[in-house]
């Protein structure tokens, strides 16, 4: 069953044109690894599917809700902001850079969105919470804030956070990208456990061989637009493209 | 002993000035600093404007505005108090806005951007994820413009209000003697070295996090 779908979607800043005709989709259960070169429009595309940016042209819809499409005449039409607001709730995002609240404790930045945003009691709210740090081994943390915590510790609270919403589709932009190797293991850990409990993910990565043994699917962007796609032995073993090709060898160079 | 009294008497006008100021002045600033970084030009210049106008021009200038200016132009004068309370105010919310404009301003972009795909409405976001986090930055450059308000009661005097000040000076003429003037400055240093505590306590308390 269809989970997502981006079709056609275009997307310039300032005459800069970022994106250039991006269609993908993603079925529930799956997990879609990104991968491409720096500046290729991977985090934009993560941008514009979770409205942090807006697109010029194209369609994405959640299910089947429609977030945005792209009438006759060549106009974007929007959801109504309320719609919008429903269409994010079942979308969950995890950042390079964490972006906990620091001024508040683990256990309140996971629960403080089910409270105030999705109406949960603050019970109900707090025993998922911590059933979720048991799950990112972090249950000893729940009273930490956010400076105590070393950068995986902080990117599996970030994690934990997404995941209170109860997300259908999370998506990861390099989430390990400001990690030391031995943080990245306990992190990619964690996003392998929820793969096997079929979480639908879309992870944009520079982990070649996670991509690999966990993605069910891999996309190859390079200048805004999706160059190659397909299963992970097909990218990585059979690329086509020389620009995957080119790619590719530089990490294998490393 | 009467001068104690005389003066202590004094200090309440002082400390009534001193927190309806505030009372006026700490929401005004949020309210201005928001119209500030507003994204509406003719918003943003007219408060930009009042900034300007309020940071580049002498307080006691602006007490003596507005407490001669309605007179002049509307033929009716403010009472003195009200005059002090309404200068006082949009002059502090003056520089309150530029101090809650530079801690808003600090935060990470991050820290909105979590809160929007969590789901957090805009509103929701400022006063629950962004406002705490600006208080904590701002409570340095806050608790000078406290000093510096306690200090600027005195200016009062020129609309003649029976302030601190003003009870001293009239004392000291008075008995022919620096010390009413004496006194009155340990009163000013008194209420200076509590606010101090109060702040050291603030920032202690909120220095659970970083
Ligand atoms: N907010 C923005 N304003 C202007 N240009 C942007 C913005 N965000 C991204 N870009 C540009 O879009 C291009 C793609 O960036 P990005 O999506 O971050 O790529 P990637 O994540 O693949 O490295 C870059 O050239 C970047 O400079
Ligand atoms: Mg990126």
């Amino acid at each position: 069953m269809q989970m997502l779908k981006v079709e056609n979607v275009f997307k310039s800043f300032d005459g800069n044109n970022v994106l250039k005709g991006v269609s993908f989709e993603v079925n529930r259960g799956e997990v879609v690894a990104i991968i491409g070169p720096s500046g290729s429009g991977k985090s934009t595309l993560l941008r514009c599917i979770n409205l942090l940016e807006r697109i010029d042209n194209g369609m994405i819809s959640v299910g089947n809700d429609v977030m945005v499409y792209t009438g006759e005449n060549g106009k974007v039409m929007y959801s109504p902001d309320k719609e919008l607001r429903r269409i994010r709730l079942r979308l969950g995002m995890v950042f390079q850079s964490f972006n906990l609240f620091p001024h508040f404790s683990v256990l309140r930045n996971i629960t403080e969105a089910p409270v105030h945003v999705a109406g949960i009691s603050y019970e109900k709210a707090r025993e998922n919470a911590l059933e979720l740090l048991r799950k990112m081994e972090l249950e000893d943390k729940a009273n930490a804030y956010p400076y105590q915590l070393s950068g995986g510790q902080s990117q599996r609270v970030a994690i934990a956070r997404a995941l209170a919403m109860k997300p259908d589709v999370l998506f990861f932009d390099e989430p390990t990208s400001a990690l030391d190797p031995e943080l990245t293991m306990e992190v990619l850990k964690v996003i392998r456990n929820l793969a096997m409990e079929h979480m639908t993910m879309v992870v944009v990565t520079h982990e070649m061989s996670f991509a690999r043994e966990v993605a069910d699917r891999v996309i190859f962007m390079d200048g805004g637009q999706i160059v190659e796609e397909g299963s992970p032995h097909e990218i990585f073993v059979n690329p086509k493209s020389e620009r995957l090709k080119a790619f590719l060898r530089i990490f294998s160079d490393k | 002993m009467k001068l104690i009294a005389l003066l202590l008497e004094g200090t309440l006008v002082s400390i009534e000035i001193f927190f309806l100021t505030l009372l006026f002045s700490l929401p005004l600033g949020l309210v201005a600093a928001l119209g500030r970084m507003s994204r509406n030009r003719i918003l943003c210049g007219l408060v930009k404007a009042y900034i300007s106008v309020m940071r580049g021009t002498p307080l006691i200038l602006q007490l003596m505005f507005f407490y001669f200016a309605p007179f002049y132009i509307f033929g009716v004068s403010l009472d003195r108090f009200t005059a002090a309370i309404l200068a006082f105010s949009l002059n502090y919310a003056a520089y309150f806005a530029e101090i809650y404009r530079g801690g808003i301003e600090s935060i990470p972009k991050g820290q909105y951007e979590a809160a929007e795909v969590l789901g957090f409405t805009k509103t929701q976001t400022f006063f629950r994820i962004i406002m705490p986090q600006v208080i904590k930055r701002i409570l340095p450059p806050i608790s000078n413009e406290f000093t510096t308000l306690v200090k600027d009661t005195a200016l009062v005097t020129v609309l003649g209000i029976s302030e601190l000040f003003r009870a001293a000076r009239n004392e000291a003429s008075r008995v022919a003697s620096t010390n009413p003037l004496l006194v009155a400055g340990v009163f000013y240093f008194i209420m200076n070295w509590v606010l101090e505590k109060a702040f050291h306590y603030a920032e202690k308390k909120l220095s659970y996090y970083r």
